[in-house]
């Protein structure tokens, strides 16, 4: 079918994909507790608007598809049906080749013989699942008979009356596809298009729709369904569905609440096979006669009249309109924009503090007071507007780390082995590009740990541990950074067997006597893997040096902690932006440098009497050994030294450092510049920004230093 | 969609080709009240309409009111596969009241 509907596409696919998200989250969120009804409907629903909205595109494949899965999940929401293992897998399976099927209407994918079988798989799986579905039928029937009551008419099927609104074609919606798609919840019988609506030539808009539809139709679905069908034109059309089985005198309602002509409605009905003319015409007497006793009946309550007979209809209805509401509310509350448009709102940030910080550089020199006092109310909103903007691109890193319950699901069937995924500090937020960047380091390390980490059942048992292994996912925030940890519960690293293979490739010599952060730190090595036995899991083509390289591109660090027999923890240490930080700004000799503010600790005067020994350093910090690392040496800086030195106490990742440095400038608003690939292999120096002289700063990378300068005092300590 | 229309004598025909939709009904709508106005006897072929949504079965409808209105004949007529589904669909095979030829392969009809 050849579709141009542009927009409400778009719309489609980017909300189907939001519902399939959804519907793998009910999944996985049931495979853990089977009875979660709120999770059973939640994929239901998400199954039934799929289908629904897919329906209006005339996307056939897709609402057949849907339809089967849906039945099946049905008959699972009414406890006809047992939640097992194999059925969630179906189930993912289905939402699988759905979100497939979605790609390819999207142009994402190509329609291939693997997907058309995969299909035909699915359905027949789930077709084994609708095997005594007709040993139902009766049932629901019942249900529906036993809240009317009167005089029944003989007829079984639904009786509903369409009239669609004028607007609904110039909406791009075209009321046969509503009709079609009514089609698939069970066998229309009868339909009648009434053309009463219709204008004289002269008076017709080709754009409008003038239709009306009497429609008879046989279906187990209840009314909440049928009605489901016409959710999307609901504000923009008449809809009247009576139940099997109405009582006449509910079709002498729905006659006076339609617009056309009674008598003509009555040959219709008649024709339908809803009433037959007797029962009409006494009904109709009734009626009239009423009618002339009192005045005629209004609209409104015939209408609270039939909802008395349906208050299960009005009940529905209204939860739905009470959803759609929120469901706006909640639209209107968001606006999506262009993560180009907000990148370059961060750039022309970035340049307003640097020519900020110019002017302010310029108000200092001039000694100029007034000004220098509006410069400093204007750096504030800078500042503000800097936070605001970032603010921007923060999400939560929930979503990220919520995709790894699939890929924990899938992995743990795939190896055998029974593992729990733990989800920490989902709220935690991050910069966007830092979320987009971290997926692929953060898929490795999970793998990684089920795959290596966590031992089989049999070894856990033996090992007295629980047979189901525990895999961790926490974030939190920590001096001005993020952590991610990943941890498992598993046997830990193998120190001897990194010793050993680290010898082999030449990384460490014999006789290297290595504390376990080093040993661990081996393992992100190139070419380096402690696994002997090849499963399909490691060779996934990113080693562990490439989620090093990945980490560090974010200017972030990567630490291993690891016991022997208890787990291991991996732990990524990220900046939360890269764009623009707090910096804390400093001179040595004549260059300057930054470091960001939130790792400063505390500045103190270096004595001139200290300890003091060539190229080893270290401070008696109130009781506490600091090591200290002169910023001019490590640099090879020559100039001039200021009268005092300081040293700036630095901390990251729990560990501190001395930065002695010449003088201290102070706070400084640095938007970071990355270095040129030529400036790549420096250590010690994470950026540069630009001060507002004009003049270059360096960004320290500080958990480098820290290394540099703790290898010093170690040597020291030693030697 | 296109409208082709030759003369056989008192009858006019029209022949109508491509998706006969809401995209082309503020077009088809004058072009068919003046064919209708040509001629006492119409014969409208749906034999190359591809596809047809409400719109177009509306302007059919009007057509053939006005037709019947002003005492003309309006005939239609070689139902294409897509027409036949949704006059089916909507119960207007005899409100037109024309022969209609079913396709002879039952996949050639859509599934419903």
């Amino acid at each position: 079918m050849n579709l141009d509907l542009g927009d409400a596409l778009q719309t489609f696919f980017a909300e189907s994909r939001s519902l399939l998200q959804d519907m793998e989250e009910g999944l996985l969120r049931l495979e853990s507790a089977p009875d979660d009804a709120e999770a059973i409907n939640a994929v239901f629903r998400a199954a039934h608007t799929i289908k629904g909205s897919s329906g209006l595109f005339g996307l056939d494949d897709i609402v057949a598809f849907t339809h089967k899965a849906e039945n099946v999940l049905d008959r699972v929401r009414n406890n006809e049906l047992a939640l097992s293992e194999d059925l969630i897998g179906l189930f993912l399976g289905c939402r699988d080749h759905i979100e497939r099927l979605v790609d390819i209407t999207a142009g994402a994918a190509e329609m291939d013989a693997d997907t058309r079988q995969q299909g035909e798989a699915l359905a027949s799986q789930l077709s084994q699942y609708m095997g005594e579905s007709a040993a139902m039928l009766p049932v629901e029937m019942k249900d529906a008979v036993q809240c009317l009551g009167g005089e029944q008419m003989a007829g079984d099927a639904w009786h509903i009356s369409l009239r669609f609104g004028r607007g609904v074609l110039k909406d791009g919606m075209d009321p046969l596809s509503f009709i079609r798609y009514l089609g698939t919840l069970g066998e229309i019988v009868h339909l009648t298009t009434l053309d009463d609506a219709l204008p004289a030539a002269e008076g017709m808009d080709p754009e409008s729709s003038y239709l009306g539809f009497e429609i008879r139709l046989r279906s187990n679905a209840d009314k909440a369904r049928i009605e489901g069908v016409f959710e999307f034109v609901r504000d923009d059309c008449q809809l009247y569905i009576l139940p099997p089985g109405s009582r006449v005198a509910d079709y002498v309602n729905l006659i006076e609440a339609l617009p056309e002509n009674s008598t003509r409605l009555g040959e219709i009905l008649v024709a339908c096979g809803a009433v037959t003319q007797r029962e009409l015409d006494a009904s109709l007497a009734i009626q009239e006669s009423g009618s002339t006793q009192e005045s005629v009946q209004p609209l409104g309550e015939i209408l609270v009249e039939r909802q008395v007979v349906q208050p299960e209809l009005v009940g529905a209805a209204l939860t739905k309109q009470k959803e759609a509401r929120n469901r706006q509310a909640q639209e209107a509350r968001f606006v999506r924009v262009h993560a180009d448009k907000l990148d370059s709102l961060i750039n022309l940030v970035g340049e307003l503090v640097i020519a900020g910080a110019g002017v302010g550089l310029m108000a200092a020199r001039n000694k100029d007071g007034a000004m220098l006092e509006s410069v400093s109310g204007m750096a504030r909103l800078v500042e503000d507007i800097r936070d605001g903007a970032m603010r921007l691109r923060m999400v939560e890193i929930g979503e990220t780390f919520n995709r790894f319950r699939r890929v924990v699901r899938d992995v743990s069937k795939e190896i055998g082995k029974d593992i729990d995924l733990v989800i920490g500090g989902a709220e935690t937020e991050l910069d966007k590009t830092v979320v987009d960047k971290i997926g692929d380091p953060l898929t490795h390390l999970v793998r990684n740990a089920m795959d290596h980490g966590i031992e089989s059942a049999e070894v856990r048992l033996s090992r007295g541990k629980p047979a189901k292994g525990t895999l961790q996912l926490n974030a939190y925030h920590e001096s001005g950074g993020i952590v991610i940890e990943v941890l498992d519960d598993g046997g830990g690293l193998n120190r001897e067997r990194i010793l050993a293979k680290a010898r082999d490739k030449g990384l460490i010599q014999a006789g290297d006597n290595l504390a376990d952060r080093d040993v661990w730190n081996l393992i992100f090595e190139p070419g380096f893997s402690t696994a002997e036995q090849v499963s399909n899991l490691s060779g996934r083509g990113v080693g562990m040096d490439v989620v090093r390289r990945n980490i560090e591109a974010l200017r972030g660090t990567v630490e291993i902690d690891s016991h022997e027999g208890v787990g291991s923890t991996f732990r990524i240490r990220l900046p939360l932006t890269l764009a623009i930080i707090d910096g804390f700004l400093m001179r040595v000799a004549d260059s300057h440098y930054v470091v960001p503010l939130d790792m400063v600790l505390e500045c103190v005067e270096l004595s001139t009497c200290g300890d003091r020994n060539e190229g080893c350093d270290y401070l008696n910090l109130r009781g506490e050994v600091l090591p200290l690392l002169r910023v001019k040496d490590h640099f090879k800086l020559k100039g001039r030294s200021g009268r005092r030195e300081n040293v700036v106490v630095v901390t990251s990742a729990g560990r501190k450092a001395g930065l002695v440095v010449d003088e201290l400038k102070g706070e400084f608003q640095a938007v970071i510049k990355p270095l040129g690939t030529l400036f790549e292999r420096i250590r010690g120096i994470s950026g540069s920004t630009i001060l507002g002289s004009g003049e270059v700063a360096l960004v320290l990378d500080v958990p480098a230093l820290q290394d540099e300068a703790a290898r010093a005092g170690s040597s020291c300590a030693t030697a | 969609m296109e409208l082709s229309s030759e003369h056989h004598e008192n009858r006019l025909c029209l022949h109508a080709v491509g998706e006969m939709t809401i995209y082309d009904a503020a077009e088809l709508k004058p072009a068919l009240l003046e064919a209708l106005g040509q001629s006492d006897e119409i014969e409208i072929n749906l034999s190359g309409i591809s596809e047809l949504d409400t719109s177009g079965v509306q302007l059919l409808m009007l057509l053939k009111r006005e037709a019947v209105a002003a005492g003309k004949k309006l005939t239609l007529s070689g139902h294409s596969p897509a027409v036949l589904d949704v006059f089916e669909l909507l119960g207007l095979g005899c409100w037109f009241g024309d022969p209609q030829v079913l396709p002879t392969s039952a996949t050639e009809r859509r599934a419903a």
